[in-house]
């Protein structure tokens, strides 16, 4: 399991400014390692944000992501106290959900 | 490889029991994930190619598609890029770079949360333009914005 995201969110209004950044390699399947033979692909390919359990923001990357990858978005109709849950899956099949509850 | 959730449900015996375990993560009820990237986009050598595969071929130039990125990046690994759409009912936003070896970097449905706004961080491998596609009431509206690179983002 990859290590935790850190998730920050920020009340405006009700407009919650959200930033995340995650751990995870981002491999190009382009890049050689140290002995000369290619790191195979491995990079984030969707990610999913829910407020209350509600799909609020959705995502399909590829391997063009920079590595550790810090995404920001914004949610309307948020208020404090909701609980905004972060998911993202890999192409190896590896994912990891983290969840925050906003303050006011 | 891509991992594609028709394929695990209908061959999991055949990929075997780790593919089994992570489809059956997947497929939890009431939990909608997001999709992988569009495949043929994703392997899209052109931004044009990508487009097609993507169905926005032929979206219209706009300037109410605003890119927040560098002028010069110093560093091609990470350059930063805010994307706010100020067209009216924009429903997803995708990122292309058009000189990277697969130009498509990804789409992000901002329909659900409201606000038609996303920064992300790219890799950009030689200087090139990055190029937004936004999607507003099911046609594609799009703009670029040249960054320059002195230090590749792509390879070692």
């Amino acid at each position: 399991m990859a290590d935790p995201m850190r998730i920050r969110a920020t009340l405006q209004g009700d407009v919650a400014d959200v930033r995340v950044l995650m751990s995870h390699p981002m491999e190009t399947g382009q890049r050689k390692d140290a002995s000369g033979n290619v790191v195979p692909l491995h990079f984030i390919h969707s990610i999913t944000a829910q407020l209350n359990g509600k799909t609020v923001f959705e995502a399909s990357t590829t391997q063009a992501i920079s590595r550790n990858p810090v995404f920001a978005f914004k949610v309307k109709g948020a208020k404090a106290g909701d609980k905004l849950s972060i998911t993202w899956e890999d192409n190896k099949g590896d994912k990891r959900t983290d969840e925050i509850t906003l303050g006011g | 490889m891509d991992m594609h959730r028709r394929n695990v449900l209908r061959g999991a015996g055949a990929a075997g029991a780790i593919v089994a375990a992570a489809a059956a993560g997947l497929v939890k009820p009431g939990v909608a994930f997001a999709a992988p990237p569009n495949k043929a986009a994703a392997e899209a050598k052109s931004t044009a190619d990508a487009m097609k595969a993507l169905g926005v071929s032929g979206a219209a130039e706009t300037k109410d598609i605003v890119i927040k990125a560098p002028d010069i990046a110093e560093n091609g690994a990470v350059v930063p890029i805010e994307i706010e759409s100020k067209i009216p009912n924009t429903e997803s936003i995708a990122v292309f770079v058009d000189k990277n070896p697969f130009p498509y970097v990804g789409t992000f449905d901002v329909s659900k949360g409201g606000v038609p706004f996303v920064a992300l961080r790219v890799k950009v491998g030689e200087s090139s333009p990055v190029r937004v596609v936004a999607m507003a009431g099911g046609k594609p509206y799009t703009t670029a914005k040249e960054v320059k690179v002195t230090i590749g983002g792509c390879g070692g």
